[in-house]
């Protein structure tokens, strides 16, 4: 189940894992948490809650500025499922500034605009999901060139 | 325990047809096991060893096919999967728990869609939900070697033609017209930098392998062919520290040519799962065929090509022109490896002397997780 966001890409309802519920209610706040691992300072994604670097059942939920550079990034023209009929998007690697590489999907901006190398920021996408409540998606948009501070 | 000639493949099978609309999948792993048995020799009575993708579950298909088997193997790591049957048969007889290994792989991705990939799964809800294609998230991979080693689309493109040039011989071949450099630019873009031909080919049908131990061969009238090393590794997305630049092979070859005794300047043929060019491209440099980042120019001016370049690759057509089914190639480019090293490739094609070949198999995908498997070829006695 899923619904378009507000850049016409799908955003679909929060998944069924409880033991994410920090990161999912962050989420739904337009923060961004990520998973640090307590016992050798690991941040982690995908989100577990555990460090899959040292096995260490110690995580903490970290609040991030979300700022990164796009790591790698390629426009589909056309995707499974919902996204077959959306026309093309971005879908992308952001390397976040704490280590991770994120996979995302950059919006905001005309497709042909994004390139390796370029600074992004977290953007959450929001959408009411009928008769399942709002759902907020991890995406990126590119950071202005002319040096204004994307994040106030 | 060494393994090393321990095992021999007695029998292989391709299904010749691509499109299939009056067959069930089961009815396919049937074909080619029959197939594949019949080359060897030998009959469903004598396999005790069964060895499958698991996708359609191990039991059914043990029961379906009637097997009295000791030993069951379901791995699973995507078009890889044969590779590493290969070689866990190959440690299952010389551990002595079974002496014929069927491995079978049939499919009706052509004719039948699939649910969405991975549906699911931990990472389902971090990546699937961004729209991520099997060709979108090889593209990531492609577009990131491009940026740090120079890589161009052309060069990928030259992986396309060599295939091409291959299939025009391969009367079974999905696409037998050669294409240039120019018409793989021309087709329409997939996800940037992957067009339509740098994609393979989606297909019906299947293969099969017969496995044997070296007493077994030895009463066979048919020309066996030796295993004489193998390896199998995942590579997964390190915590959220991918490197999408390199494949698991760059572990799997050194391992699998070290245990067979051999080093890449040996290999008379290889065959190298080609899922997208970029599959190839990265493989033959992870392999040590070439520096890495420099496969751009290894593949260029033909030199994938029989008879033209320095290491023929895929010379059936491979997943590009000729056949992918199941979506998973690795079980039809170990067939056209036992082709070259017996002499029954196609003759405008056929390496003359082919002593040693090199299978690469890749599963899942690059630009997250995938798993790898190398085997090395030999045409010598065990």
């Amino acid at each position: 189940m899923s619904t378009l966001g507000q850049f016409g890409l799908p955003v679909p309802a929060v998944p069924e894992a409880p033991e994410l519920g920090a990161y999912w209610a962050a989420a739904a706040a337009g923060r961004l948490v990520l998973p640090r691992c307590r016992q050798c300072g690991f941040v982690i994604w995908y989100p577990r809650n555990f460090c899959p670097a040292c096995g260490a059942a110690d995580v903490e939920w970290t609040d991030s500025p979300g700022l990164g550079t796009v790591y790698s990034c390629t426009v589909t023209r056309h995707g499974p499922g919902r996204y077959r009929d959306v026309g093309p998007y971005v879908l992308a690697y952001v390397e976040l500034d704490e280590g991770p590489r994120v996979m995302t999907n950059i919006v905001g901006c005309a497709p042909e605009e994004v390139a390796i190398g370029q600074r992004a920021v977290a953007v959450f996408d929001q959408a009411e999901l009928e008769g399942q409540g709002p759902a907020a998606l991890l995406r990126f948009r590119l950071v202005p060139t002319d040096g204004e501070d994307p994040t106030t | 325990m060494s393994r090393r000639g321990h095992a021999r493949i007695a029998g292989v099978y391709e299904h010749p047809r691509r499109v299939i609309k009056d067959r069930s999948v089961a009815q396919l792993h049937y074909e080619v096991a029959a197939g594949a048995l019949a080359d060897a020799g030998l009959s469903f009575a004598d396999v005790d060893g069964y060895f499958s993708d698991g996708r359609t579950p191990s039991l059914s298909m043990i029961d379906y096919l009637g097997l009295d088997v000791r030993h069951v193997d379901s791995t699973s790591i995507g078009g890889s999967s044969y590779l590493a049957h290969v070689g866990h048969a190959m440690s299952a007889i010389a551990a002595g728990t079974c002496r014929v290994a069927l491995i079978t792989c049939a499919g009706l991705p052509r004719s039948r869609r699939r649910p969405e990939f991975h549906e699911g799964t931990p990472e389902s809800a971090f990546e699937d939900v961004y729209g991520t294609s099997t060709a979108g998230v090889y593209a990531l991979a492609a577009q990131r070697h491009m940026y740090q080693y120079g890589t161009t689309a052309a060069q990928l493109a030259e992986i396309k033609v060599a295939a091409s040039h291959h299939a025009q011989y391969n009367p079974n071949a999905l696409l037998p017209d050669k294409v240039t450099v120019e018409q793989v630019l021309e087709s329409p873009l997939i996800s940037d930098p992957l067009h339509r031909l740098d994609c393979c080919v989606v297909t019906d049908g299947g293969g099969a392998l017969v496995v044997v131990s070296p007493e077994v061969a030895a009463g066979l009238d048919r020309e066996t062919v030796s295993v004489l090393g193998q390896a199998e590794a995942p590579k997964h997305s390190a915590n959220g520290r991918i490197d999408p630049t390199y494949t698991a092979a760059a572990w799997t070859g050194p391992r699998a040519l070290a245990e067979a005794g051999v080093n890449t300047a040996d290999i008379d043929y290889a065959s190298i799962y080609d899922s997208f060019t970029i599959t190839v491209l990265e493989t033959l440099e992870d392999l040590g065929f070439c520096e890495k980042g420099k496969g751009g120019q290894f593949v260029t001016d033909g030199n994938l090509i029989s008879g033209v370049g320095r290491l023929p690759v895929n010379t059936d057509g491979g997943g590009l022109c000729n056949n992918h089914p199941n979506n998973q190639g690795g079980v039809i480019r170990t067939v056209e490896a036992v082709r070259q090293l017996r002499g029954e490739a196609a003759p405008p094609v056929q390496v003359a002397d082919c002593e040693l070949a090199l299978v690469h198999g890749t599963g899942g995908r690059i630009g997250t997780r995938m798993g790898g498997a190398t085997l090395i070829l030999g045409r010598d006695a065990a």
